[in-house]
């Protein structure tokens, strides 16, 4: 059985304050780049579906040639192998591109029993491209789980958490299933990991041959800006006791009327 | 053309933010000149329905089945599609709760329509929807325009006031569910309802962070004591989380929930950028820390330094004289 795990390189998140929208609007942002740290869960759990099911992985990754980094992060932590689909060219797109292209490459990968995708991209902040994955290939989706119980007879079971509750489900493979962080621990790369991921070919191929055009998106963003800074400056509430400054605090929040 | 909002329900009533999201739609549909239609989806669909017609849709379709009595995604977003036909929509929206999100990505997918995850805010220019997102995890702001004749949103919960419920206007029309194969079985639904109030619709929160290492089981008693008086939700930074004091559901930030309370009150959280990109859409920021060089109170809109055990339950005691 074969499982693709879908990584995104984002920026780091401690530098995402620092992203100008310039750079958002040029597509091209000054950041240290990274693996999507949710996605990270999602290679965590390919690597643990090889020990308990002799799954197959494979990391693919859309984006920059330097992308690449990101998906050597996952073999570094022990997937399979990799493959890139390089986006230089495209331009115009949204995320239903993104998941046309990345459902192409996983088609191009033959027989896939599964896809697993983290919960959302820090970026893009979507928590969307799966759902575009899914329909494309025709497949379900299943988002949010936090455990994967067993794989048997076709079928994949899994845990989820929605809002007031835990669901246990099953359904057919081939599947697609974004994983919540409570799933398990990511490893860290091991010395040994990061050698071979280092020496690794990671085949790439251009989004065009895999029959996404540019300029096929659905939305665009427009008016990209940074939000306002919050202007008001701290009032320090200052007392002899901490009776004093609780009782200050009660009166200013409830003259401010939010209680 | 109209605008369909679909109202969301649970198994303990319709989702709140559902209604923030109708009345805006609202507005929505009479600057398009359009028509709003709610779109109640379930087993059960009449109670739902008919607080649906109190705020301000023009049309209520139900689509009631058995087979929708649990929520599954396929037979949902199947649901949602066919009300989009019946009510010829060309604006598609839902609160941005974790099924709202997912219902609304996969409509979009199958329609060949264009999606704004999460919006914030949404308005309309020329004839067309524009949709705000606050993306970078709450770092830059764009406006998103579609060139799809469909355009699809979903909507952070607590963007929009909640409407006023006015009298009963719209009529309730039932289409008949043609739902195909459902992919999902469910093997079991364990309710973790235990009527806390969610943090996504909270419009008050007190979190608790690493300052309550010292006795952390007595740090969150006190933080729950004072939400409980201020009818509140608790809420944790990842440090907490992860130091095993409090379950990951409560955990806020970037790589928690993403909340906008008018209140939000942190005790001992020194302000990590990752937590600020959770909960600095605050509209009020109380920091409580012992350290007053701590970044939080760069962020904050009162600060007290001091020590969270004295401080929190001195608040508790204030906030009960006040308000009983
Ligand atoms: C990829 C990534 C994602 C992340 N996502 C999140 C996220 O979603 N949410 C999140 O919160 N963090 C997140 N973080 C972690 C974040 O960087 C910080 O480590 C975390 O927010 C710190 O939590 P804290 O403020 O509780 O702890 P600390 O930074 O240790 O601060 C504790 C504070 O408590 C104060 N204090 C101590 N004792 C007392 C006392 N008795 N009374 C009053 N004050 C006291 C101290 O002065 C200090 O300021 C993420 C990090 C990464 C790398
Ligand atoms: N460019 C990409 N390349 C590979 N995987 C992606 C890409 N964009 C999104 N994904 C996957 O889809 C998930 C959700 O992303 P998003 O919809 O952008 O929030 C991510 O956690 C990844 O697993």
């Amino acid at each position: 059985m074969k499982v693709v795990v879908l990584i995104k390189q984002t920026p780091d998140t401690a530098e995402l304050p620092k992203v100008s929208a310039d750079d958002v609007r040029a597509g091209k942002v000054k950041a240290t780049m990274v693996i999507n740290p949710w996605d990270e869960y999602a290679a965590e759990e390919a690597i643990q579906l090889g020990d308990r099911f002799d799954f197959d992985s494979v990391a693919i990754s859309m984006g920059s040639p330097e992308a690449v980094e990101a998906l050597k992060h996952a073999l570094a932590m022990g997937v399979g192998a990799a493959a890139l689909v390089d986006n230089t060219a495209l331009t115009g797109g949204d995320l239903f591109t993104t998941a046309d292209a990345l459902a192409a490459a996983i088609a191009a990968q033959g027989a896939v029993d599964l896809v697993l995708c983290g919960k959302q991209s820090v970026d893009d902040n979507g928590g969307a491209v799966y759902a575009g994955v899914a329909v494309k290939l025709g497949w379900p989706l299943v988002t949010g789980v936090t455990k994967i119980v067993d794989v048997a007879n076709g079928r994949i079971t899994v845990e989820r958490l929605v809002e007031g509750g835990q669901e246990v489900l099953s359904v057919p493979l081939p599947a697609v299933v974004s994983v919540g962080k409570e799933i398990n621990d990511p490893r860290y790369p091991s010395f040994m990991g990061i050698r071979k991921a280092s020496k690794a070919n990671i085949p790439a191929t251009a989004a065009a041959s895999l029959g996404v055009a540019s300029g096929a998106g659905r939305t665009s963003w427009t008016n990209v800006r940074k939000p306002e800074e919050r202007k008001s400056k701290v009032v320090m509430i200052d007392g002899a006791s901490a009776q004093e400054k609780a009782a200050k605090l009660a009166d200013a929040l409830i003259a401010e009327k939010v209680i | 053309m109209s605008v369909l909002v679909w109202v969301e329900q649970t198994k303990s009533g319709p989702v709140a933010s559902s209604w923030e999201v109708l009345g805006k739609g609202r507005q929505l549909a009479d600057a398009l000149g359009t028509q709003l239609v709610a779109a109640v989806i379930g087993g059960e669909t009449a109670k739902t329905a008919e607080e649906a017609t109190k705020y301000g849709a023009d049309e209520v379709l139900t689509l009631t089945d058995g087979a929708l009595a649990d929520y599954r995604l396929s037979a949902y977003a199947a649901a949602l599609t066919q009300a989009v036909g019946a009510a010829g929509a060309t604006v598609v929206l839902a609160a941005g709760t974790t099924r709202g999100r997912e219902v609304t990505a996969m409509v979009a997918a199958q329609l060949g329509a264009g999606l704004a995850p999460d919006a914030i805010d949404l308005k309309v220019d020329g004839g067309k929807l524009v949709a705000v997102r606050s993306v970078y995890s709450n770092n830059i702001l764009a406006d998103i325009v579609y060139s799809s004749a469909v355009q699809v949103a979903s909507v952070r919960p607590r963007s929009f006031p909640m409407p006023e419920a006015g009298a009963a206007k719209g009529a309730v029309k039932a289409v008949a569910p043609n739902l195909g194969a459902v992919a999902e079985q469910i093997v079991e639904v364990r309710s973790t309802d235990t009527g806390e109030v969610s943090l996504t619709d909270a419009s008050k929160i007190v979190s608790g962070g690493r300052g309550v290492a010292q006795d952390p089981a007595k740090g969150f008693a006190l933080i729950t004591e004072l939400a409980g008086v201020l009818g509140a939700a608790v809420g944790a930074s990842r440090a907490a989380v992860d130091a095993g004091y409090i379950p990951y559901k409560y955990q806020v930030g970037q790589t928690g929930k993403t909340v906008k309370p008018d209140l939000y009150i942190a005790a001992g959280i020194s302000g990590a950028i990752q937590h600020l990109a959770g909960m600095g859409g605050s509209k009020v920021i109380v920091a409580i820390n012992k350290d007053a060089e701590a970044p939080i109170f760069e962020k904050a809109s009162y600060g007290i330094v001091g020590d969270l055990y004295e401080v929190v339950p001195a608040l508790t005691t204030e906030f009960k004289k006040r308000i009983g």
